[in-house]
């Protein structure tokens, strides 16, 4: 195996070793120029044109500085079982989505039930874009540069009573328009929810976009959550309904299978899902692994929320 | 039993470059879409996903060698079951590297813990390990080897192998059995028919044995399918 052929990669794409790549990633990478199987994909952007790039950089102080995820790799590999179980199927099959007109109710322990167009529901809020790690349960990652406001925002319009103690979301129920809601392998329409604190907390987002454009609709159009410490399949797409109740909501990954997804879900290294270790993750676009950071890297922010809490027991 | 169709002879020595063909043929667009940038953002993904299936169903193409060879009486079938067979190891051997190597890249420690802790990784590891003697003893020369009979038994192996790869592909799914489950109800019909093959040749050895014991001129010609 000859150290010179490692393959040549532009230097602008090349990411800091020491920050990006375990010492088992650059030996994949030695092992895989030796067998010279070589390919763009495999190394992270290759040509990628550069209104598929979002700027690399923070602007706030919640974006992380890495190199976002191009607007394919965000759009092009889902996972919303709604419009099928396959990470092409989501763009497939969500072309006939209609993410307008749209409503989102608001119900449970608030002053003043009621269902809000989208726009009135957003109306005198600011709009950011934030630059987010995200995190699936099942091994990979993006960084994505979301457009949203904060929940925080919307709650304060919402007057959550005293009581609430939990957010529970909704997604639309729409098995004409969303081909995998026809079939049961998951109960519909998904279900998701935080603690108060959680949802409060200002780096909760409900995205509206992302790429500075709307929402696709397999990226959960036209109204999502997220929350960039926890595993992905706690940021619900496609919301229709946001109530404020007293008692931990159901959620339903949690329902398929409890053993496997927790109600917190919080992205953590050390509680292996039982079917694979969350010690380690490929983020899309590179060939290696990356460590995988407790809450994917928000323990400063968010971990004290959990003080206290056995993560092992909660997870 | 039906005789063979002529008509497939004369094109006899074209079968298994035929077969050998088609069989390569999902590797082959796998590592042409690879090559030009054609599978997913996730190319891990693609390739696990496509040798895993392959594997799956060249153990399944296998299978249906035998019951179509009894049940159409064409020998070509015969002749294709070792070269499915053989695609359905090399299927697998990529499955499995691709885990040790772009998932895992060889960190044993890694490894040995997914092979202890995680009953799809072990299931699936149990039917690669059982098609490799399989495969080592697939030649002309170690067919001889081992001799007909053991080699029969020894290739039974392949029926758990079938097993053990849709249990593997059960437990690995998240939420969506319905591909699992067909490939396991395929799976069945493929070993219930050796099940009722097995049961009707023991059932019709009796008989015989029955017949031959009583008086000669009472015996009956005996029907001896299997």
């Amino acid at each position: 195996m000859s150290f010179n052929k490692i393959p040549r990669v532009p230097s602008s794409e090349i990411t800091p070793e020491s920050q990006y790549y375990t010492r088992r990633s650059w030996l994949g990478m030695v092992g895989l120029a030796g067998v010279s199987m070589v390919s763009p994909s495999l190394l992270g952007g290759g040509v990628v044109p550069p209104q598929d790039r979002w700027p690399q950089g923070k602007k706030g102080p919640n974006d992380t500085d890495e190199k976002p995820s191009t607007f394919k790799e965000i759009t092009t590999y889902n996972n919303f079982y709604e419009f099928g179980t396959d990470k092409s199927d989501p763009e497939e099959n969500a072309g006939s989505f209609k993410p307008r007109p749209w409503t989102v109710k608001i119900d449970g322990l608030v002053k003043k039930p009621a269902t809000f167009a989208l726009d009135d529901l957003l109306k005198g809020l600011t709009q950011e874009d934030r630059i987010y790690r995200m995190r699936c349960v099942e091994g990979w990652s993006m960084v994505i540069p979301w457009r949203g406001v904060m929940l925080a925002d919307i709650m304060k319009k919402a007057q959550p009573l005293p009581k609430a103690k939990y957010v529970a979301f909704e997604t639309v129920y729409r098995p004409d328009e969303m081909v995998g809601q026809r079939r049961p392998y998951l109960q519909w329409p998904y279900v998701e929810g935080l603690r108060m604190d959680e949802a409060m907390h200002p780096l909760t987002l409900l995205a509206t976009g992302l790429y500075g454009k709307d929402l696709p609709n397999q990226n959960g159009a036209p109204l999502r959550l997220v929350t960039p410490w926890k595993y992905g399949f706690k940021g619900i797409k496609s919301i229709v309904r946001i109530s404020f109740v007293e008692q931990e909501p159901p959620t339903t990954w949690n329902i398929a299978a409890p053993n496997e997804y927790g109600f917190y879900s919080n992205v953590n290294p050390d509680v292996d899902h039982p079917r694979w270790s969350q010690k380690t993750e490929r983020r899309i676009g590179e060939f290696g692994k990356r460590k995988t950071l407790p809450f994917n890297g928000y323990a400063e922010q968010v971990a004290s929320m959990y003080a206290g809490m056995d993560l092992k027991q909660n997870y | 039993m039906a005789s063979p169709p002529r008509r497939f002879d004369s094109f006899r020595f074209l079968l298994k470059p035929l077969a050998f063909f088609l069989a390569a043929t999902p590797f082959l667009f796998l590592l042409y879409n690879y090559y030009t940038d054609n599978l997913s953002v996730n190319p891990l993904d693609d390739i696990t996903d496509t040798t895993g299936t392959w594997t799956l169903r060249m153990i399944v193409i296998t299978l249906t060698m035998t019951p179509l060879r009894k049940i159409t009486g064409w020998s070509g079938f015969s002749r294709l079951r070792r070269m499915s067979g053989v695609y359905a190891f090399f299927y697998g051997t990529m499955h499995l590297m691709t885990y040790l190597y772009f998932d895992k890249f060889f960190e044993w420690g890694d490894i040995a813990d997914d092979l202890t802790k995680r009953r799809f990784i072990i299931v699936g590891f149990t039917a690669w390990s059982l098609m490799l003697p399989l495969a080592l003893t697939s030649t002309d020369r170690m067919t001889k080897w081992v001799g007909g009979k053991n080699w029969k038994r020894l290739h039974r192996l392949v029926y758990v192998t079938a097993i053990c790869g849709v249990i593997h592909y059960l437990w690995l799914v998240k939420a969506d059995l319905q591909r699992p489950l067909t490939y396991g109800a395929i799976v069945a019909v493929l070993l219930g028919y050796r099940i009722v093959v097995f049961v009707r040749g023991r059932y019709a050895r009796r008989e015989a044995a029955k017949a031959s014991s009583v008086p000669p001129a009472a015996s009956l010609p005996v029907d001896s399918r299997q």
